[in-house]
């Protein structure tokens, strides 16, 4: 029986890349158990409805998170449309649709850059992140922002896309999968990143269901979950499948990552053959009355949305249900008897993103 | 099991020469809706206060007594939502950011034919 | 397009009806909370293939209820964060923070109490 030590792991900590806190009890080098700690970065943003009027929010919606910052605003439009009972033209589903698509690119990619700085694999970190220069170069011709667009509004999109411009999406995305493989190679197949990988972190399919997983976490052990095939926006006349893994690792959960990376570019390739022609937002007119739930499928998970309104310009409550906050419960199981030096590993694993958790 | 996948990546990289622009000797390109910072053509202006009232962080602030349009560059969120509800459309989103400051700046716009006359 | 259900229920029957729900296969998705009126109202949601389900529950600001975090482990999150923004108390949580899980200045901002005059 080895003596127990309390090691505090974050905020801020060199390989740790969002301000988490956890109190890791161990004995000999083995983690025992796990207290979380969050709470550093909370700014309060559901009750700025009380403020800004619910066209002026959607403004505050975006910037919860950097990353998921397009499928946040795509969100709060969508449930302000189910309350007033909106019809989007089919042009803009296309379009937020493709806009989404490319963001869950760009989270993944950002993601495997950021893993393989975990590692220590600094070469192969910035590799990924040339990748996806490329694709942030597209939002900013499409868009006109890098990170933040504020191309989604409440009955539409704010700015429609050229023929041409459609066109350099379809030929990027093929040069980039070229690209891409070479990258993705190595993540695969690299006897190093296998061996820090493989066996660690381990959630079983009956943990990963009772304790509320989503995204990629609990696909990497084996429940077919993905909140696409109820068919939001677009996604009813594209044609995919959930990606499964069995194993339930850490590198399990990368290879669902980067098989959802490969076949997005493929959705965003038949949404650009598929685009209607057409208006790209409708007038919206009166103040919103009612409530609603809405459940997308963000980079990192299941995400949702819940809002009331009460006829006034300002809604009453907007509730946001991020997918990492479902997550940290799988999280403190996950880490119970690895090693401390893979701490790290299992913490990126999950694709830890604070700023939306505590909003 | 491989040890040496990187390599086709690294020697691709070597004879590639950097990825970077060499900033500020090169600068980027901008594209045609790059978001910078708003411009005004003060002369069409009514001061109706449309852009003040839906700006969300409230940079605008509009007089119509002096005639005066003003705002502020470092509460600007470039959001463009003065630009879609301006009635006599004299706003437009400009491609080069307003540069790094140390303090706020206010930027101020007088119309010179109603004012002074 | 996905099913969607609302029931209300009663806060005696919230642990049965809980149980219920967890002995059929439903997986726990959030809780959410809402001031209305004088009271609080507090939805908790589960989902089994597409199928999603909400209990609602009406309760005063001062009612005490019970945690469900004995059927649902990660329940103890929501339930610290609506116990420290909205005030209402929760008893037997599986990790208690006593009101430091979001270590805020002010206490129950979103229920924030009128002081009488």
């Amino acid at each position: 029986m080895g003596e127990r030590t309390v090691i505090p792991f974050g905020p801020q900590h060199p390989v740790l890349p969002e301000p988490i806190h956890l109190d890791l009890v161990l004995e000999d080098e083995t983690v025992v158990e796990a207290i979380p700690q969050i709470g550093y970065i909370h700014r309060g943003l559901e009750k700025l409805v009380e403020k800004k009027d619910f066209k002026q929010y959607v403004f505050v919606a975006e910037r919860i998170c950097g990353i998921c910052s397009f499928i946040h605003s795509l969100g709060y439009c969508l449930s302000v449309e189910k309350v007033m009972g909106i019809e989007v033209p089919e042009r803009a589903t296309f379009l937020r649709t493709m806009w989404s698509e490319l963001s869950r690119i760009h989270s993944h990619v950002l993601w495997m850059g950021l893993v393989a700085d975990g590692y220590g694999f600094e070469s192969l970190f910035m590799h990924s992140w040339r990748l996806r220069e490329q694709i942030l170069d597209l939002f900013e011709e499409t868009t006109g922002g890098r990170v933040i667009f504020s191309a989604c509004e409440v009955g539409g999109v704010r700015k429609d896309v050229t023929v041409e411009q459609l066109q350099k999406i379809k030929s990027t995305m093929i040069s980039f999968e070229k690209e891409l493989q070479e990258i993705t190679n190595v993540f695969l197949n690299d006897a190093s990143i296998k061996s820090r990988t493989k066996g660690v972190g381990v959630l079983t399919k009956q943990m990963a269901y009772d304790l509320g997983a989503v995204g990629p976490t609990l696909r990497a052990s084996g429940v077919a979950s993905d909140l696409r095939s109820t068919g939001y926006a677009a996604y009813g006349k594209l044609n995919f499948e959930p990606i499964i893994e069995t194993d339930g690792d850490c590198y399990a959960r990368t290879a669902v990552r980067i098989r959802e990376t490969f076949q997005s570019i493929d959705l965003v390739k038949q949404c650009v053959d598929m685009m209607p022609e057409g208006d790209v937002r409708v007038d919206v007119k009166g103040n919103p009355d009612g409530e609603s739930f809405i459940r997308l499928e963000q980079p990192r998970g299941e995400v949702l949305y819940y809002t009331k309104a009460n006829g006034s310009k300002f809604l009453e409550r907007y509730r946001v249900r991020t997918p990492t906050f479902a997550n940290l419960a799988p999280l403190l199981e996950m880490l119970k008897g690895c090693d401390l030096a893979d701490v790290p590993v299992i913490v990126l694993s999950i694709d830890p993103c604070i700023s939306c958790t505590e909003r | 099991m491989s040890i040496l996948s990187m390599t086709k990546t690294l020697m691709k990289s070597v004879f590639h020469g950097p990825y970077t622009l060499l900033y500020p000797i090169k600068k980027k390109e901008v594209f045609e809706h790059t978001k910078g910072s708003i411009e005004i053509e003060v002369a069409d202006c009514i001061h109706c206060g449309l852009c003040q009232r839906n700006c969300p962080t409230g940079a605008i602030q509009v007089d119509r007594n002096s005639a005066n349009w003003s705002i502020d560059r470092l509460d600007c969120i470039q959001c463009y939502y003065c630009v879609e509800s301006c009635p006599k459309k004299c706003l437009k989103m400009g491609n080069q950011y307003s540069a790094p400051a140390v303090k706020k700046v206010r930027d101020e716009f007088t119309n010179a034919r109603v004012s002074g006359n | 397009m996905e099913q969607q259900t609302l029931r209300m229920i009663s806060p005696e029957d919230l642990l049965s009806e809980t149980l219920n729900l967890k002995n059929s296969g439903y997986r726990f998705v959030a809780i959410s909370c809402t001031k209305v009126g004088e009271g609080l109202e507090i939805s908790y949601s589960f989902e089994k293939n597409q199928d999603f389900v909400s209990l609602r529950i009406v309760v005063e600001d001062n009612a005490e209820i019970e945690s469900v975090s004995c059927f649902y482990v990660p329940a103890f999150l929501y339930e610290n964060e609506i116990k420290e923004l909205f005030g209402i108390k929760v008893k037997n949580i599986l990790l208690d923070y006593n009101d430091n899980f979001y270590k805020i200045a002010k206490k129950t901002p979103f229920n924030e109490k009128k002081e009488a005059l």
